[in-house]
């Protein structure tokens, strides 16, 4: 097998790619990459008995974009490096994808480098549009991404600042003393994913009950939902039902 | 022995007996002022007409005053994100159009948005999908509005322009329903372009709506404007100032009614706005008053809009993108049950090509793949930026997609609108915001 090395095939997340020696994109040769994808007979896999189910989807790892970026991006980097010396500490990488700008934050820098970007002159980031996260479940280590789009409205702009964290230490600084609108969204993203928010005036469950055990959104936790009796013939739940992954 | 404060006691042959007297009660209150200045904490909602939804509010009240107030939302959550990494990209749009249920084609045109964008289909969107997509959200930002005007008029003990804008409201869902064959939760826009053309009839319903439209406007400015109850509990009322709007993020009409005309249609333009004449109208008092005053004028301008957008659709043209390996297969059309496929589609696959049903099948139960990436769409919607942020893993089905809901975010500021104010005010203030519980709890 071959490693997939293409930094532009992945598009700057962390996902599985089709596996190497598959012929096509045929849904059989793919497993299902997360436990939602399970077919319908309970089946572990895809059901195929052709030898190209055992094929096991590789992650690739997110890479830096060569430069020039184009548009702003080059001048917004710019701007960040010469209005933060630690840039090159905490900036882990810079991707460019479908004409979107994409900085990943190392988690513990993530509330200093707000205060940059909407500080200073060149950037002007005044608006943290939304902040919330993404489970990387089996993509990597730090499998917990928290996902900031910042809007400059001065100079029109949009940025997205990206931050992973572990499961088993899922702790950021908080970017409310910079933008008091991450509040809630970071309220959310605790109650979703279970990323804690260091130093967050009040950081509790917002959309679910207090007494809510698990945090929904993560990969690891089921849909739920019960199946149906429809004309004699039961229908499973959705994440039950047969799927192409 | 004990001694309590409120009952002394006695030992007797049939056991303990205490005397209670009503003197240290006395006492106990002695050192307080219930009128004046006893803090009492208030519960409103969730269930309270006032409240512009499944809201509840917990206020401290100083007699009338409010000293703080905190909002509990999460009773409509519905886990609507969730459900979507649960089904194709196609079934999104049935999903997020139920979110924000007044807005419900500006939740629908930001998926697909979203979605063409991951697909790299942005510029292939036909000139006719955008035309019918801008006249589509612009009758729905009409119709919001409307609700806006209806409920906190309402709320402000003014019923008869509660009947008022539920009854034009009326009109547009009547013409949504002409189109899209539902008043609400339409799934009408999809990602490509348009689930089928506007029908002729719906454009003699639009034109006898645009010529109606400005009366009707006129009549809400004579009913309220200059009517003292209206200004008196509209004006200088829950002031937020543009400062306190960006830093708890708050966008749409509060923003504006602030001073600053930043409005996504005409500063990051989408859908070819940039190719329409309108204008943003923006107020300078930071009130409800203000929030009332640029409302009542977007209303003005997406009539605009409306009107341009009519008139480019006498061209016709295809309402879908020409790939067949993302367009809906079916040519849909609207029946007596609401929306199907049209009975010459089934016809031909079920008749005469069996090419075209397997095709029909593998796109509609196992549908398109997206490339992996993520990206981040914004839109103007009613109450401020809508914005998804889609992430795909290279499947058939979102990974993750996540709404920035103007509702939950514009609700942040109701504390910075309530405390220091009368509760009467609360009520004022939170209805400007015009949340929307549907959206703020997905």
């Amino acid at each position: 097998m071959t490693a997939p090395n293409d930094s532009n095939n992945n598009g700057g997340v962390p996902v599985p790619v089709p596996p190497a020696g598959a012929t096509s994109g045929a849904p059989a040769e793919l497993p299902p990459a997360s436990p939602a994808g399970r077919g319908m007979f309970g089946i572990h896999g895809t059901g195929d008995v052709s030898g190209f189910g055992g094929l096991v989807r590789q992650r690739t790892a997110i890479e830096d974009s060569p430069r020039p970026y184009g548009g702003y991006f080059d001048e917004v980097r710019d701007a960040l490096e010469e209005a933060y010396p630690e840039f090159g500490d905490a900036i882990e990488k810079v991707v460019v994808d479908r004409g979107e700008l994409t900085l990943h934050v190392r988690p513990e820098r993530i509330a200093e480098v707000c205060q940059v970007m909407r500080d200073d002159l060149a950037l002007r980031f005044e608006l943290c549009s939304s902040v919330s996260g993404v489970d990387y479940l089996g993509a990597e280590e730090r499998r917990l991404h928290v996902v900031y789009q910042l809007t400059s409205m001065t100079y029109r702009r949009r940025v997205r600042l990206e931050a992973a964290v572990s499961a088993e230490e899922p702790h950021l600084p908080s970017v409310t003393s910079v933008y008091p609108t991450a509040d809630w969204q970071e309220r959310e993203t605790y109650d979703m994913f279970g990323i804690v928010f260091d130093g967050h005036p009040n950081l509790t469950r917002i959309l679910m009950p207090d007494d809510w055990e698990g945090h929904p959104q993560r990969k690891d936790y089921p849909l739920g939902g019960v199946p149906v009796e429809y004309k004699g013939a039961e229908i499973p739940p959705p994440d039950k039902r047969r799927s192409y992954q | 022995m004990t001694t309590s404060n409120y009952a002394t006691e006695r030992e007797t042959t049939e056991g303990k007996v205490f005397t209670v007297t009503g003197g240290d009660w006395d006492t106990v209150v002695s050192g307080t002022d219930p009128i004046n200045d006893e803090r009492i904490v208030v519960n409103m909602g969730p269930q309270h007409p006032s409240t512009h939804g499944v809201l509840r509010l917990i206020l401290e009240l100083e007699g009338e005053t409010v000293r703080e107030a905190r909002s509990v939302i999460g009773y409509l959550h519905t886990g609507i994100e969730k459900n979507l990494e649960y089904r194709n990209w196609v079934q999104g749009s049935t999903f997020v159009t139920r979110m924000d249920y007044l807005a419900p084609l500006f939740n629908e045109t930001a998926y697909a948005l979203a979605v063409e964008k991951l697909l790299g289909i942005t510029d292939d969107i036909t000139e006719r999908a955008n035309t019918i997509r801008v006249l589509m959200m612009e009758l729905n930002r009409i119709s919001s509005h409307l609700v806006w005007l209806a409920t906190t008029g309402m709320e402000l003990g003014a019923i008869s322009i509660m009947l008022y804008g539920f009854r034009e409201r009326e009109y547009i869902l009547d013409i949504f329903e002409t189109i899209t064959g539902l008043r609400m939760n339409h799934a009408y826009v999809r990602p490509g372009g348009v689930a089928q053309d506007v029908p002729d009839d719906a454009i003699v319903k639009i034109r006898n709506f645009l010529k109606m439209m400005p009366k009707k406007l006129k009549e809400y400015e004579d009913l309220l404007s200059g009517q003292p109850i209206w200004v008196e509990r509209t004006k200088h009322v829950a002031v937020l100032d543009v400062t306190g709007c960006l830093a708890l993020g708050v966008t749409g009409p509060v923003l504006r009614s602030a001073g600053l005309a930043w409005d996504l249609r005409k500063t990051m333009p989408y859908c070819g706005y940039e190719t329409y004449e309108f204008d943003v109208p923006t107020h300078t008092d930071g009130d409800v008053w203000g929030r009332y005053q640029v409302r009542l004028a977007e209303i003005r301008e997406s009539l605009k809009l409306v009107e341009q957008a009519v008139d480019r659709l006498s061209k016709p043209g295809p309402v879908m993108v020409a790939d067949k390996k993302i367009a809906w297969p079916a040519q849909l059309a609207i029946g007596v049950d609401g929306m199907g496929n049209s009975l010459e589609h089934v016809a031909k696959i079920m008749g005469q090509s069996m090419e075209s049903l397997i095709h029909h099948f593998k796109l509609v139960t196992e549908g398109f793949r997206v490339p992996p990436g993520q990206v981040y769409v914004g839109i103007e919607s009613p109450r401020g930026e809508l914005g998804v942020h889609a992430v795909s893993d290279g499947g058939t089905r979102p990974y993750r997609v996540h709404y920035r809901e103007p509702s939950f975010i514009n609700l942040q500021a109701l504390p910075a609108m309530a405390e220091g104010g009368l509760i009467a005010d609360v009520i004022a203030g939170g209805a400007s915001l015009d949340p929307v519980m549907g959206g703020c709890d997905r």
